[in-house]
């Protein structure tokens, strides 16, 4: 029981990153039309945009000893924080909570790149057939990490989560079950009350704001909104902004429980897009429940009772693909699919 | 205009005569005794790293230690460990009087574009040497390779069992040690340290080096008492490996050997850790967890996560003996970091292969292989080294390592635990864990 219920937790957890990737996915693709093979990388850089923040945090002052030499003879480089140096223990806490800073810097950033990346290049493919949006898109998308791999190099960098949310929790005792039973990281429940906000955050955007009834209201017939006077391309040109920035919130917040590198966003790609399909192209409530639905399958299927019903086999890699096809002969348009979207 | 009409005679002696044209420049040139013989002025060595890829910080590393190696070779710079080598065949002047010159390739970590790589090295640019790695499947891809052209293979970074074992071949050399090595000489210490009567919960990457290291170590810590409780499979491309830890919890198991390697590792301990594996007591004891292969560039991934954790390396830089003290000298004046354990077995194996040729008199493969087996060595960093006949594995102290508690900088991740002696990590060459293949023939090639 208390295995069973550790792994929901951790299918939660996995199913908060694959369904905020796969929202931002929908919402570009439930706008725009467009099938975004980039939206991994989007989730890569905002990965490093903590790298960054936390990287200008740490600046050091290096002054070589005049004493000392390191290994191979050259004066030692003593180096001491400057944000120490400036605001003593304030500055080490800035330090120490740089994964919160650095949403701050997040936000604009991400808004910022999913604006460019519109304008700049996915707007000229509109009209183009899927297939060269999703080769233009991917190409683009291995452009930004070979650049990401240039600049930050091909091993992981670690970004520690601040040292109070740092360890383990009691889960087991708080639920009521025997002490020490679940034992769950705290940074993990962090995030899928963060992620779990977001969703939140969009969907009330999406459903309270003028803004979002317009944009609402585009998706489901573009051609009548754009008789009504409003300029529909701006918003849904603001919506790409918002999605890259759901997708880089998402990339910083997940830096404590996985070391970024220039690989991560591929890593998500593919699995997002199954969840995009499973939850039905272009449905934004698909899209959160089919993430939930194949992280809490995908961690099931990695416990050993579960692979020894399946003769021991990996079943844990192929599940999320074995259910996909299982939904898609039974419901082809996915869970919460709409008719007439990718159908011609 | 002149009228051409062909006919069958004239067909026969038109060919005949653009046969001979065509064959003519074979006929006058000498027969090469191997491929790629070198002429007098240079000679090529292709170095197939991982430029691209997961490994690539690692395999940039290696192709600093390269460029070193040539460089010395060459009489540039300090001259390195040619100074502490013990062998004084080398001396400054290239291989055999010839400049070395060097080509590089890019593995991409992926077994088909490694062997594609350095068969352009072979055909097109005339390498006589390949040399490289950082994964095991790799290495002995390459290895079956260079067997197949007829040029040697120094192997870089491959700890595989098979590499030597079942998958060794006449034209291949390992210098880096091995997952039966790691085994022997950690379990011992983890004996010491943790106790003998421990349960060990094994997470494995899905793949030939995986494998051997699942296999060696359960096979020596099992010799010591230890029980193994469980011995899951991970696959290659994983990046969360909460679900696979999240068992362990609920086991019985009081220690977590983690057979990974790479981003694999870096991500399997920080999960483990989050966790909260290492605070955790069961069966009265202090939960622990093992990283049998470490390496300080991927150390730096985990951050402080691989405090206290126990593991084995080839070689590391803080080793006080004068070859390595030398080695890191130049290496740190040249490049402004100290090499990793991928860099120095790179570097050796480049001047172990040019002091094989030296000793040999000439660049066929075939006498520098009989001039590397059993060839016994000090000098080069490990103390001394036997690079073993029979199945061309080297020899040497293997060193057990801990994450270092207090780091006094980016690269003082790691701290010597112990210098296991090279009798305690000797093997029979039809050991189980290495049987199955034969060396074959050295090949010459052409």
């Amino acid at each position: 029981m208390d295995a069973i219920l550790l792994q929901i937790l951790n299918g939660l957890d996995k199913g908060s990153a694959y369904a905020l990737i796969a929202l931002g996915l929908t919402l570009i693709f439930g706008t725009l039309g467009v099938v975004n093979f980039a939206h991994g990388a989007l989730f890569m850089i905002g990965a490093f945009c903590t790298v960054v923040v936390n990287g200008l945090l740490s600046l050091e002052r290096v002054t070589l000893s005049e004493t000392e030499t390191n290994p191979w003879g050259e004066p030692l480089e003593i180096r001491v924080q400057y944000a120490e140096l400036w605001f003593g223990d304030f500055g080490q806490l800035m330090v120490d909570y740089s994964v919160f800073w650095s949403l701050l810097f997040v936000i604009p950033a991400m808004l910022l790149i999913g604006i460019a990346m519109e304008r700049g290049l996915i707007k000229h493919f509109y009209k183009r057939p899927h297939a060269d949006q999703i080769l233009v898109t991917f190409g683009l998308a291995i452009v930004l990490q070979e650049i990401i791999k240039q600049i930050f190099g091909a091993n992981p960098i670690p970004q520690p989560a601040p040292d109070a949310l740092r360890g383990a929790v009691d889960v087991g005792a708080a639920l009521g079950l025997s002490p020490g039973s679940i034992i769950y990281p705290i940074w993990r429940l962090v995030y899928f009350l963060f992620a779990a906000l977001i969703i939140g955050g969009v969907f009330a955007f999406l459903r309270f704001t003028t803004f979002g009834m317009v944009v609402r209201a585009g998706m489901a017939d573009r051609e009548t909104v754009g008789l009504l006077g409003i300029d529909i391309d701006k918003r849904f040109t603001a919506m790409f902004g918002i999605a890259a920035v759901v997708t880089g919130l998402a990339g910083a917040m997940y830096t404590p429980i996985l070391s970024p590198n220039y690989h991560m966003g591929m890593d998500f790609l593919v699995l997002c897009f199954v969840v995009v399909v499973v939850g039905g192209m272009g449905s934004l409530p698909g899209a959160v429940a089919a993430g939930f639905l194949l992280g809490v399958l995908q961690s099931f299927a990695s416990m050993t009772q579960v692979k020894a019903l399946f003769f021991g086999f990996s079943i844990d890699q192929v599940i999320i693909y074995l259910v996909a096809v299982i939904i898609l002969l039974t419901r082809p348009r996915g869970l919460m699919g709409r008719k007439g979207v990718m159908e011609t | 205009m002149a009228d051409f009409k062909t006919n069958r005679r004239s067909f026969i002696k038109g060919s005949g005569a653009v046969g001979a044209g065509l064959a003519a420049p074979t006929i006058f040139t000498k027969a090469h005794a191997f491929t790629n013989e070198p002429g007098p002025g240079s000679v090529v060595l292709g170095f197939n790293v991982p430029q691209s890829g997961p490994y690539a910080d690692e395999g940039a590393d290696e192709l600093r230690a390269y460029e070193l190696a040539v460089k010395h070779l060459n009489g540039g710079g300090d001259g390195g460990m040619l100074n502490t080598f013990s062998s004084k065949a080398l001396d400054g002047t290239g291989i055999l009087g010839r400049k070395v010159d060097y080509v590089t390739g890019d593995t991409q970590t992926k077994s088909d574009a490694a062997r594609a790589s350095a068969r352009a090295m072979i055909e097109k640019d005339g390498a006589i040497m390949i040399t490289g790695g950082s994964s095991s499947g790799v290495a002995i891809a390459v290895q079956s390779l260079c067997q197949d052209a007829g040029v040697i293979f120094m192997a870089g970074l491959t700890h595989s069992n098979d590499t030597t074992g079942k998958d060794k071949k006449a034209n291949g050399f390992r210098h880096f040690f091995n997952a039966y090595m790691s085994g022997a000489a950690l379990a011992p210490v983890l004996a010491e340290r943790y106790g003998t009567d421990r349960k060990a919960y094994h997470l494995t990457a899905d793949y030939t080096w995986g494998w051997t290291q699942e296999e060696s170590i359960m096979a020596a810590t099992e010799e010591k008492g230890w029980e193994t409780v469980n011995a899951v499979r991970t696959p290659l491309a994983e990046t969360d490996f909460s679900s696979y830890i999240a068992p362990v919890l609920n086991s019985d198991a009081d220690v977590l050997v983690l057979n990974h390697y790479g981003a694999n590792m870096v991500n399997s301990l920080t999960n483990a850790v989050q966790f909260g594996l290492r605070e955790k007591m069961v069966n009265g004891k202090n939960f622990e967890i093992v990283v049998p292969l470490y390496s300080r560039l991927m150390a730096r991934g985990a951050g402080q996560n691989v405090k206290g954790i126990f593991g084995s390396t080839n070689w590391h830089w803080s080793l006080q003996d004068q070859a390595s003290q030398t080695f890191v000298s130049s290496f740190g004046r040249e490049y402004g970091q100290p090499p990793s354990q991928a860099a120095h077995t790179c570097y050796v194996q480049t001047l172990l292969y040019a002091d094989a040729v030296q000793r040999a008199g000439s660049f066929n493969p075939c006498a520098v292989a009989e001039a590397l087996e059993d060839f016994e060595f000090d000098g080069l960093g490990n103390g001394k080294t036997l690079y073993r006949g029979a199945d061309h594995q080297c020899f040497k102290d293997v060193l057990v390592v801990r994450g270092k508690e207090n780091p006094e900088s980016e690269f003082d991740l790691l701290e010597v635990v112990q210098v296991t002696p090279m009798e305690q990590v000797m093997y029979e060459p039809d050991h189980p864990m290495f049987a199955g293949g034969s060396l074959g023939q050295c090949n010459p090639g052409a």
